[in-house]
């Protein structure tokens, strides 16, 4: 790393957590270590450090390119690393086989980028899937599950929402569609893959305060990876920097908005989000 | 979706005489990584055949697009193939003074060639294109990857359900594009050149046995199994955007087609050897 890093505030310890990583930890639910990934020449994960706090909403920033979506995939089994770890409730999920990883991942719920919706399926469809796949649930069961999760999302109020097909949706309720299909089957934890990217201000904002509310009503904690500034000063809880295939920096809102990295603050003052937060460092 | 842009290590040099040698194979190495990449999609799909949960809809949603979807271009086609057919046998068979035998050759030449072999292609241009887009589609969006994090196996889900229909119902068509070609060849032959009916029936019926169909049907499965292999492996592995997915479509049928008529040359040699033609 370069000077500037170095002379950056103690709050900038990337990795954040202490204690046994083997062990469950009542505050941290999934921790990273040395975690690399290479795809040909790219060398694109260097040795990730991050911990994620139970029950909060943490936010990987970092910019177009930084392998953030890298991450979070790894963080659900989807790519396996080339070195390092990943522990989940104290297990490390690296040298699991396909059946234990298909155990693990219902802890996980994932909404990704662009909702990724099954275009060949309806509403209730897409949402009912999970449980239709897992469970052997009466008809009647699904739809009182998935009509729930229409309510609480706000979309049941949307005329004939549960036929209508994915093309036939608005980005947000897309959004909330690809919500819905994570919450159905209660997961513990939420990966959120740059969930306001392609949304104007308003419904971004609305995702936003969707994401808030998720995290209280259903107690997950949640992971989103993002490089809206704006949206990240408003829902994190704890947020973490990803540059040059690290975690560069972690803390609260305001310990990263008082950092001194100059990628951080690069970051912050294009965002504008620095002349809205006070306790940002000049 | 973030794309990596780090740069990583450079790649180790090679002496002249190991870079000629490595260039010299690489064609080599393309074709059994090529042939070794789908071999090894269809193991995969054959074996998640044996495994739970059984999803018989999607089997029978898949036998309806494959053969239902197909029918009209099969029946279309059929029907043409078997009446140019019978006017080529007719020209050829007349500078003999022979024409009575133009049931018996078209016969001969559908159930073995021309069914499996049309039929194939047919259903590489329509229902491999049709896989090929689908499940490059479902790729770049992501939904490949919704699928895995549902514990849900894509292979099971997506490949072997496209691969077993295609097997099943090859045949199916092959019999119909029989048909109906005999039935255009009928027409042909006796309302436009005036053959005789008995003469058309009797040598058709003398040249032609099941084990000529038998070995069109077998055929047409293989063509199944290679056709729908190649169309699943262009769509499941495109990396990239919708060029990407119009070129896995493009060569989904290419790959498809030509699989297809080398395959035949070889199977048709076998089958000669095993059950030589009447004489």
């Amino acid at each position: 790393m370069n000077s500037p890093r170095a002379s950056a505030p103690a709050l900038a310890a990337p990795s954040g957590g202490q204690g046994d990583p083997t062990k469950r930890d009542e505050r941290w639910q999934i921790r990273v270590r040395g975690l690399q990934k290479t795809f040909g020449p790219q060398h694109v994960l260097r040795g990730i450090d991050l911990d994620i706090e139970r029950g909060r909403t943490n936010i990987v920033i970092g910019g177009s390119g930084q392998g953030k979506s890298v991450l979070m995939k790894h963080l659900m089994g989807l790519l396996k690393p080339d070195a390092g770890q990943i522990w989940v409730d104290g297990e490390d999920i690296v040298p699991l086989g396909t059946q234990q990883m298909g155990r693990l991942r219902r802890k996980f719920g994932m909404v990704f980028q662009y909702a990724a919706l099954f275009d060949s399926m309806n509403v209730v469809e897409n949402i009912a899937f999970p449980l239709i796949e897992r469970y052997h649930l009466s008809t009647d069961e699904i739809m009182t599950r998935v009509r729930d999760l229409l309510k609480r999302l706000d979309l049941a109020g949307v005329t004939g929402i549960e036929e209508k097909f994915p093309p036939q949706l608005s980005g947000g309720q897309r959004k909330r569609v690809g919500l819905a299909r994570a919450l159905i089957d209660r997961p513990e934890i939420l990966l959120y893959d740059e969930p306001t990217t392609g949304l104007d201000p308003v419904a971004a904002k609305n995702v936003d305060e969707m994401i808030s509310r998720t995290a209280d009503d259903f107690g997950v904690t949640s992971v989103v990876i993002s490089h809206d500034m704006a949206s990240t000063f408003r829902i994190g809880d704890r947020i973490s920097m990803l540059a040059g295939g690290k975690i560069i920096v972690s803390g609260t809102s305001e310990e990263v908005l008082a950092s001194r990295l100059p990628e951080l603050r690069e970051f912050v003052e294009t965002s504008g989000v620095a002349a809205a937060h006070p306790g940002a460092h000049p | 979706m973030s794309t990596a842009s780090v740069e990583g290590p450079s790649e180790p040099q090679l002496g002249v005489g190991a870079a000629l040698i490595d260039a010299a194979l690489t064609p080599v190495r393309g074709i059994f990584s090529y042939i070794g990449d789908h071999a090894l999609l269809l193991g995969l799909a054959l074996a998640a055949l044996f495994r739970k949960p059984f999803r018989l809809r999607l089997f029978l949603e898949q036998m309806e697009f494959v053969g239902v979807g197909s029918l009209t271009i099969i029946v279309l086609v059929g029907f043409f193939s078997g009446a140019v057919s019978a006017q080529q046998a007719i020209a050829a068979l007349r500078i003999f003074n022979q024409e009575r035998f133009v049931g018996a050759t078209v016969g001969l030449s559908l159930a073995q060639e021309l069914a499996p072999v049309f039929t194939a292609l047919m259903i590489a241009a329509r229902a491999g294109s049709g896989m090929a887009t689908e499940l490059g589609s479902m790729r770049i969006t992501e939904q490949i990857d919704a699928l895995t994090t549902f514990a849900v196996d894509p292979v099971q889900y997506l490949i072997t359900p496209r691969v077993v229909a295609t097997v099943l119902m090859m045949p199916i068509m092959t019999m119909v594009f029989n048909i109906v070609g005999l039935f255009g060849a009928y027409l042909y032959a006796i309302f436009l050149e005036h053959i005789d009916l008995g003469q058309f029936i009797e040598q058709f019926t003398y040249w032609t046995d099941p084990k000529d169909y038998i070995i069109g049907a077998v055929k047409s499965a293989v063509f199944g199994v290679t056709l729908s292999v190649a169309a699943c492996f262009q769509g499941f592995n495109v990396r990239g955007g919708a060029k990407e997915v119009g070129l896995a479509t493009t060569q989904a049928v290419v790959a498809g087609s030509v699989s297809v008529l080398v395959s035949d040359y070889f199977l048709i040699d076998i089958f000669h050897i095993l059950w030589p033609y009447k004489s």
